[in-house]
């Protein structure tokens, strides 16, 4: 066939790189509707749950009994249960139905019934929904901070500035596991100098991110998996009951923790059972709220490539995290992994949780570039950053992050990189030369560092944690080498742990170490003119980029 | 080679049936199409043991050579297995192959073989390509080495991780072999990924145990 050249360079198009497939139900490749999920029903004798979605006690898996004898409220289910589920997608979008209404009937409610109400609505409706739903009043923002070759200097520079830049939280990961001990030291030291309060977490096997938190050299957890199918759970050598036990014991060490979950991991996995994704993440949904866990990171998370292959895939994303603020959990809304080639699919996709506003738009902004980030890249990076205010500034929008200027981010770097330098010399690390701070200061990546003697840096990350190094040990090395702020701050975080109170629901902490959650700030939307709006001095802040012009500029 | 196999089967099967059981689908030799003119034999020896001090077991996948016979970027597994094997040797030990069937998820085949090794190391892979360093001593999900992006794994990559995993079985610390991303890999091949791996966990058999596999590389006439 002689080839047209409309289609050729349709074909040459970025969107064309992406992979889809159609549905394989029977499998479960499909984003919602399976034909083999459930229908709602639950039948309850003497205080318990004998027959969920259509399947009897005897027969429960773990997920099943999890689910059951945990994360429904047995006093609501039947009335709401019997509720035409049109009417509860209709209450959703209401403004005048309030959040705790919701809340208290989405309670009641079996996995199927979650879907089936959530099934009703289109995205607009789902984004009005969310908009109502999120725990916390004021949205918030998450990055990534990781470089390809777990330079700790070049980590501490690119913490300190995503700190600047407005991430409430910051999450890094390894590329050798061995670096461990040694990122997250770099990402505390770092966010610590951009700001204090921001929360730091490194994405770890569990039981060393366990122990760096409890070292207090992390201040919250989020990769503890779960999933929506008992097989897939066995596969990681757990189960429901483990998961919970692990969140408590991070509680126990009054470290902030949520479960991590999303669409499409049952499928990649190999065992679906043949339900549809958004079916298998409502369990997981369910699961966390059945642990008694305050908050879930989902929208599909490191498989978005799986619903984004198939038809509503990325609507099914959405009502992930629709419903799991319909259960009262802070959500960290994905938007954290590489999407699309396209600029344009990339984009449409964020604007789903960004345009509502959810607890953490992105749980991991990726604020290196992408080539650095050893999560496998996120669906937005260090290079979009502009873009990302402009968005922010043409919807009035907030989403999280804040104009900076040049010079104040290479102050910040700097120092991040100078004090990370006391803290090595300090604890006897191997040295950080002045060259690589000057390096870290001025780098857009990890291309433009300097090499370390990496055999020799994971000796000592090993030895470090051998050692038992401490956060105090870091707060001491600090102060004594003239960084009495930044060793205050530190030690702020570590207090923390003491009080509890960022245990609480979508608990972020503000520079002046108070901490905002759903219980101090809880969201209050109730239509036009109420809930969080942009207003005063943030929206001053959002509005006054950098490029743009002044009138004043044109005078002589 | 095809008159091979099914004269091996035939043997078998008459063997069997003199010996009062049950005609059983022998295991015959998986063959795996041409890589760089050679071919890859997978024969089971049955129930893999422990193994001396000075090799490094490759733990392949319950599809590995059979079912699937290439990764996800169309690399014959004759040629990655080669060059595993090729990186173990020049570091002077022994690679010995087992397949883990019990089991698709990458952490568990890796472990499973690192249990098995004499040196207590093992690499793992699935039949789409993804690849670790384990050691018998680290969890399950745990690992000294993990390549979790099979589109950008290269022959050469391969062969650095065989030597890795040599080095690591000889008491060393070795520089890691360098983490290749392509952060677009997830968006082009993810769903393909899923479907290979769905593809592998049909093949999947609770409670089986490994098998010691014996292999040959055949030059293709």
């Amino acid at each position: 066939m002689k080839r047209s050249r409309r289609f050729e360079v349709l074909a040459a198009r970025p969107v064309n790189q992406d992979g889809f497939v159609v549905e394989w139900p029977e499998v479960g490749l499909i984003a919602m509707n399976s034909p083999n999920d459930p229908q709602p029903g639950i039948r309850i004798e003497q205080g318990r749950v004998v027959e969920l979605d259509g399947k009897r006690r005897e027969d429960f898996d773990m997920i099943d009994q999890f689910i059951a004898d945990y994360a429904i409220d047995l006093d609501v289910a039947p009335r709401v249960m019997a509720m035409d589920s049109v009417t509860l997608a209709r209450m959703l979008v209401d403004v005048n139905v309030p959040r705790e209404e919701i809340v208290a009937l989405t309670r009641g409610m079996t996995p199927a019934k979650i879907v089936e109400v959530v099934g009703h609505l289109n995205v607009v409706e789902m984004m009005m929904a969310l908009q109502k739903m999120r725990a916390r009043r004021t949205p918030s923002n998450q990055c990534h901070v990781t470089n390809l070759r777990d330079n700790p200097v070049l980590l501490a520079a690119d913490a300190a500035e995503a700190a600047v830049r407005g991430f409430d939280e910051q999450e890094t990961t390894v590329g050798v596991v061995r670096y461990a001990p040694f990122n997250a030291l770099a990402l505390l030291v770092g966010s610590q100098t951009g700001r204090g309060g921001v929360l730091t977490q490194c994405a770890l096997e569990e039981a060393t991110e366990l122990l760096l938190g409890m070292r207090g050299l992390t201040s919250y957890a989020e990769t503890i998996s779960v999933y929506g199918t008992e097989q897939v759970f066995v596969d990681g050598d757990d189960t429901p009951w483990s998961k919970a036990f692990l969140a408590s014991a991070y509680a126990s060490r009054g470290l902030k923790m949520r479960f991590t979950s999303g669409t499409g991991s049952e499928v990649q996995m190999g065992y679906a059972e043949g339900k549809s994704m958004l079916y298998l993440e409502t369990r997981c949904v369910m699961i966390t709220k059945g642990a008694g866990v305050q908050g879930l990171q989902n929208g599909s998370i490191s498989c978005i490539g799986i619903p984004g292959a198939v038809p509503s895939g990325i609507r099914a994303v959405l009502a992930e995290n629709l419903i799991t603020t319909m259960l009262d959990l802070e959500v960290a809304s994905g938007n954290d992994q590489t999407f699309s080639h396209s600029d344009i699919r990339r984009t449409a996709r964020m604007l789903m949780q960004m345009l509502p506003g959810t607890d953490f738009i992105f749980s991991g902004f990726s604020a290196v570039p992408n080539y650095d980030n050893m999560f496998a890249g996120s669906n937005f990076d260090a290079e979009d950053f502009d873009d990302y205010l402009i968005l922010q500034r043409d919807l009035m929008v907030d989403g999280g992050l804040r104009p900076v200027r040049e010079e104040e981010i290479l102050a910040v770097r700097r120092r991040a990189a100078q004090a990370l330098q006391a803290v090595f010399r300090e604890l006897g690390l191997p040295p950080i030369e002045d060259e690589e701070v000057e390096a870290a200061t001025y780098a857009h990546g990890s291309k433009e560092m300097p090499p370390r003697k990496v055999a020799e840096d994971l000796q000592a990350a090993q030895e470090m944690l051998r050692r038992g190094v401490t956060g105090l040990d870091v707060v001491r090395a600090l102060a004594k080498h003239g960084y009495q702020d930044i060793a205050e701050r530190v030690l702020n975080m570590l207090k923390q742990r003491v009080s509890g109170d960022y245990l609480q629901t979508s608990a972020i902490i503000t520079a002046d170490f108070r901490v905002l959650s759903a219980v101090n700030d809880p969201n209050d939307y109730r239509g036009p003119n109420t809930g969080y709006r942009l207003s005063g001095a943030r929206w001053e802040e959002i509005k006054n980029i950098p490029q743009a012009i002044r009138p004043e500029d044109f005078d002589v | 080679m095809e008159i091979n196999e099914r004269l091996i089967e035939q043997i078998v099967t008459e063997v069997l049936r003199a010996m009062g059981e049950p005609a059983a689908a022998p295991p015959a030799p998986a063959t795996a199409p041409a890589a760089a003119g050679v071919e890859l034999v997978l024969e089971e020896k049955g129930p893999a043991g422990q193994g001396p001090a000075d090799e490094v077991v490759i733990g392949v996948g319950p599809a590995f050579g059979t079912r699937l016979r290439k990764t996800i970027v169309d690399i014959p597994h004759a040629v990655v297995l080669r060059e595993l094997m090729a990186g173990i040797e020049e570091e002077g030990l022994k690679p010995r192959v087992v397949r883990v069937r019990h089991t698709s998820d990458l952490g568990f085949i890796g472990h499973t073989a690192a249990r098995l090794s004499g040196s207590g190391i093992a690499v793992g892979i699935q039949s789409r390509g993804t690849t670790l360093i384990h050691q018998r001593d680290l969890q399950p999900l745990n690992n000294l080495e993990l390549f979790p992006q099979s589109p950008v794994l290269d022959p050469e990559t391969y062969r650095a991780i065989g030597r890795n995993a040599a080095r690591y079985a000889k008491g060393q610390v070795p520089e890691p072999v360098p983490v290749r991303i392509d952060q677009m890999a997830r968006p082009k091949y993810q769903a393909k990924a899923a479907i290979l791996h769905l593809k592998e966990t049909e093949l999947v058999q609770p409670g089986a145990p490994p098998v010691e596999l014996e292999v040959s590389f055949k030059p293709l006439n």
